[in-house]
């Protein structure tokens, strides 16, 4: 009998603890899907409300996906390939966002455009409790999981190409445009589909920096927070079977591109 | 020709041993020069610091009676390639063959002419559209010779060039490397653990231990 076939009481062990978590989420899942019916799961996702939630949610999400995945991309590529004074300090730095409370986030966000360097952003763009500042807040954490993620690509990825590359007359510039981003791509798309799940499911920072305005800065998560705090349930659940549904989506979207890297 | 000037390069950190120390060689015009050494000997740091990868703490380097210490990697007018051949993922062998010349911004026509020539040169022709994914380890060190050569440098530096093909494909790279370095009479200088590439290619031998070149002996 080959080894992979004999009764491990360990593997048995591990199985089974995998198995138990999995199937409380299941069943997690299984419980939010059936408290309620589906003619109520349509009426309130129809509703002219959830309408502009959702559409909300979808455009700010994909703005600060694409923000995160603009920025993620350079940051990753100089702290994957340099090494200079303060890289550790500034490494642990960039996963701030992925430590703090979001809603101190948000609180950080908001003290910062009272400032006077803050002041003039505003003057220039208004954030604060626009849908600007929904984008803002989403993209100051998603930008966090996205420079991870592009981290991650850029190690796994041999420097080696684009030395040559630089041997054959390109700069550093064109190396990286040349050989090394399209060498990453399914890695970027991986890193803009991480931030934008992120960017889904984010609460805190933007019910403090944009508020929650039916029909202004109500997105998803701030429908289900409303929802929730008068008590109606039916639309919290309906929101929340919405929320899983896309996330599902991009889980499965990064799990076909993303692990190719 | 290569002139190696005292080179020295430590690994960043206080009181790191340094991993060249006083390096000192010269490989005369259109000669073929195999470098051995143990792992972690330093080749590949003394290749990258010649290709300007790695800036050496000490020394100069020459070539072809110019001082390229502090020049760019692309203005070495030299040729790398690697162990694994580290042929770009996304490009076709076509698009890898002509990289140099796009980056030296050569007419298209001209880059097509060169790409052919080089591939027929190195019998890769068939799989100019090919990925690198479709390519066999010798095939991928064809197109790598190929797009070192394309560029036409005077110096071609190789890494462990055969380390990851068989030994039948050994034997025509080395036959193809024996008559691209006489034909074009170009200065080499490849880095092997093989004492067989290295008497079946060396015209010179060097050998790199303990941070500096100690002798020419093949059979040390």
């Amino acid at each position: 009998m080959s080894p992979a076939r004999r009764f491990s009481p360990f593997w048995t062990v591990l199985g089974l603890v995998t198995a138990a978590y999995l199937g409380f989420w299941l069943a997690m899942l299984v419980a939010t899907a059936t408290y309620t019916s589906a003619d109520g799961v349509a009426k309130v996702l129809l509703s002219r409300e959830i309408l502009y939630a959702t559409a909300l949610s979808l455009v700010t999400c994909t703005a600060s996906a694409l923000l995160s995945a603009l920025v993620a991309v350079p940051v990753a590529y100089l702290m994957s390939r340099r090494r200079f004074p303060g890289h550790a300090f500034i490494d642990a730095a960039l996963d701030i966002p992925i430590v703090l409370p979001p809603m101190v986030v948000g609180i950080c966000l908001l003290i910062f455009f009272q400032t006077r360097a803050g002041g003039l952003i505003e003057q220039a763009i208004p954030l604060t409790y626009t849908v600007g500042g929904v984008i803002v807040a989403q993209f100051v954490i998603a930008a966090a999981f996205a420079i991870r993620t592009m981290r991650n690509v850029f190690d796994h990825l041999s420097p080696r190409p684009e030395q040559v590359a630089l041997t054959l007359g390109a700069s550093p510039g064109r190396a990286f445009w040349h050989v090394t981003l399209p060498a990453a791509r399914s890695g970027v798309f991986a890193a803009a589909s991480v931030a934008w799940a992120r960017s889904l499911g984010e609460f805190g920072p933007v019910l403090v920096f944009a508020g929650a305005t039916r029909m202004k800065t109500e997105v998803l998560p701030t429908s289900v927070w409303l929802a929730w705090s008068v008590g109606e349930l039916e639309q919290g659940v309906a929101v929340s079977l919405l929320m899983i549904v896309i996330s599902m989506i991009v889980l499965a979207a990064v799990k076909a591109t993303g692990e190719r890297v | 020709m290569i002139r190696v000037d005292d080179i020295s390069w430590s690994p960043p950190g206080k009181g790191a041993k340094p991993v060249l120390d006083g390096v000192t060689f010269e490989v005369p015009r259109a000669t073929y020069a195999v470098l051995m050494g143990k792992t972690g000997s330093g080749k590949t740091t003394l290749l990258e610091i010649l290709c300007g990868l790695r800036p050496p703490s000490t020394g100069r380097i020459i070539i072809d009676d110019r001082d390229v210490t502090s020049a760019t990697p692309g203005a070495r007018g030299l040729g790398y390639v690697p162990q694994d051949g580290a042929l770009f993922p996304t490009l076709t062998v076509r698009e890898q063959i002509g990289f140099g010349l796009r980056m030296r911004r050569v007419p298209p026509d001209r880059i097509a002419a060169t790409v052919h020539d080089a591939a027929e040169r190195v019998g890769v022709s068939h799989l100019l559209d090919r990925l690198p994914p479709g390519l066999s380890g010798g095939e991928r060190q064809r197109v790598a010779l190929a797009r070192a050569l394309a560029v036409q440098p005077s110096v071609l530096l190789l890494d462990e060039p055969l380390a990851s093909v068989d030994e039948e494909t050994q034997t025509g790279l080395m036959e193809l490397l024996q008559q691209t370095q006489r034909q074009h009479r170009i200065t080499v200088l490849h880095v092997t653990h093989s004492r067989r590439e290295a008497t079946g290619l060396g015209d010179l031998h060097l050998r790199l231990e303990h941070g500096r070149i100690v002798a020419h002996p093949i059979d040390a």
